[in-house]
């Protein structure tokens, strides 16, 4: 976990130019980090590659319109790092 | 090459879909009144009209890796270097792979040589979604069949 958190808030801080000590587990990528769209693209792209995975944005996004989710299940970084974390594990049972 | 309509691609010279590859052909016309103003005197083709040239070739690709089923609309450029000119009535060849297929969204990396000289390349990211109407998808469809798309990589299987 730390080190999925470790290597996100990397990702986070390179890709958005955001101090490295202002991120923490606890941040919302959107509402705290005043990531938009665009930039969290990158940020997904990075993760993907980092983690050998593909985050399923689409279907968070959708889950996250339809109210069967909120934005801080897949947007505040330790549930992001914990879901990375599941897609890993999935990937690593599958193979 | 039909600048007025901002559509850039002329022909599909190879789509390889499992390589995630296309080549792509572009005739830059010899007249155009963009060379007017861009350069009196020393017309060159524009570098975003170079980068529009490599996005379009790459729409054709994750469109056909899509089949048809989603529209890429340009959403970042980036490391784009114009690396020598472009002038009237050069033939364009276009490559491009694609790097990463995402949730929603794709990255590709372009290239575009004259004559085999690389002059222009780029990695661009696109959001990919469902087309946004009808009208649009039969726009592309119809387009496509212009350029070459080959049909059996548009077939729904």
């Amino acid at each position: 976990m730390s080190s999925t958190f470790d290597q996100v808030a990397t990702i986070i801080a390179e890709t958005c130019d955001i101090p490295r000590d202002t991120i923490t587990p606890e941040s919302h990528a959107i509402d705290d980090l005043g990531i938009d769209s665009l930039d969290f693209l990158d940020i997904a792209f990075a993760i993907d590659k980092a983690f050998g995975i593909k985050l399923p944005l689409e279907k968070w996004t959708q889950e996250v319109n339809d109210g069967k989710a909120t934005t801080e299940q897949y947007f505040v970084l330790k549930n992001l790092c914990a879901r990375i974390d599941e897609l890993v594990a999935a990937k690593s049972a599958g193979a | 090459m039909h600048l007025e309509y901002f559509q850039l691609v002329d022909r599909i010279v190879d789509l390889d879909l499992g390589e995630r590859t296309i080549t792509v052909e572009a005739q830059v016309p010899r007249q155009n009144t963009i060379f007017e103003g861009h350069f009196p005197g020393y017309p060159l083709m524009p570098g975003v009209l170079l980068i529009e040239a490599m996005a379009q070739s790459s729409g054709w690709l994750l469109i056909a890796l899509t089949k048809f089923e989603r529209m890429p609309f340009l959403a970042s450029v980036k490391e784009a270097k114009m690396r020598s000119f472009v002038t009237p009535g050069d033939l364009l060849t276009i490559n491009v792979r694609v790097v990463h297929e995402g949730s929603g969204y794709a990255v590709t990396e372009a290239k575009i040589r004259v004559n085999g000289e690389l002059r222009s390349n780029a990695t661009i990211t696109f959001g990919v979604i469902p087309f946004p109407n009808p009208e649009l998808r039969g726009h592309m469809e119809a387009m496509a069949t212009r350029i070459g798309f080959p049909q059996q990589a548009a077939s729904h299987e």
